[in-house]
């Protein structure tokens, strides 16, 4: 849960809350979710934002080999899809107190308005975000006309 | 970009009790990380995307390590959010270090949004080999 992973200063109403908040993202608020939706928690957690001349995702995916990430665009579908390796190299001596950070593959997708030219996308990965910029289309954008 | 720093132990100018909320507490995410130990010390690796170098803080205050970090997304002008996942700009964990452990010279290294801290054991703590001498 991402949720659950904001700390509070301690106290058994913030404890009370969180819970609450936990059931309702587990149940739902009765609300469809996109099909293509995940879990909250899932690596990495994106926001996705939008200006009148783009539509700006960012990708919180720290410790990755942005060589090794794939962005695609298929019909109006921005997926990102790549692996993180956490696991230390095999040390015989070495305890292992804490593994939180998640390993694996990943993959994520997001759903982009009709507006957006796929031919106009740019991308970069700077402090473990991976930030994917999509202009509009120019003809979708609003543009003032001047009256004669 | 990858820079070596090294963490300075903070003076205790007046006792501050850990459970309680600082002044301008505000809330936090708790990164994620990874521990390992070994025999000459302990290997921490925090996941904070999206931290600069200049927005880490690393504090040292008595045994309590503080990790936190400011998110600066460096969004564009005018951007409306649509979907977040991550509501919080900032990471906040704090780490009790046991007595063994030399926090004086600890190491820290953020590269990709991935802190990377070594703190050694103390010399004394370290194992070691003790030769007999065949009398």
């Amino acid at each position: 849960m991402f949720e659950s992973m904001l700390s509070h200063p301690g106290s058994l109403f913030s404890e009370l809350e969180r819970l609450q908040r936990d059931f309702d993202d587990w149940f739902g608020r009765g609300q469809p979710s996109g099909i293509r939706a995940v879990a909250p928690g899932t690596f990495p957690p994106i926001n996705v934002g939008t200006t009148p001349a783009s539509v700006e995702i960012y990708a919180f995916a720290p410790g990755i080999d942005p060589g090794k990430v794939e962005v695609s665009i298929d019909r109006g579908v921005l997926t990102l899809a790549g692996e993180r390796d956490t696991r230390q190299a095999a040390d015989a001596k070495a305890s292992v107190y804490g593994h939180e950070r998640p390993s694996g593959s990943f993959r994520r997708a997001v759903n982009l308005p009709d507006d957006i030219d796929p031919a106009r996308v740019n991308a970069t990965y700077r402090d473990g975000v991976l930030h994917v910029s999509i202009a509009r289309r120019e003809s979708a954008q609003p543009r003032r006309i001047s009256v004669q | 970009m990858s820079n070596d720093t090294r963490v300075q132990p903070t003076s205790r100018s007046e006792p501050q009790q850990r459970g309680e909320p600082r002044q301008a507490d505000t809330r936090a995410m708790l990164p994620r990380v990874d521990v390992f130990e070994d025999d000459t010390g302990i290997t921490l690796l925090a996941d904070l995307p999206g931290v600069p170098k200049e927005h880490l803080e690393l504090k040292v205050d008595g045994d309590a390590l503080l990790i936190e970090g400011r998110v600066m997304p460096g969004t564009p002008d005018r951007l409306e959010p649509v979907y977040a996942e991550v509501r919080v700009p900032r990471y906040r964990r704090v780490f009790t270090l046991s007595r063994e452990l030399d926090p004086g010279r600890i190491e820290a290294n953020l590269k990709d949004g991935v802190l990377n801290l070594r703190i050694p054991k103390q010399e004394h703590a370290q194992p070691r080999r003790i030769q007999v001498q065949v009398g």
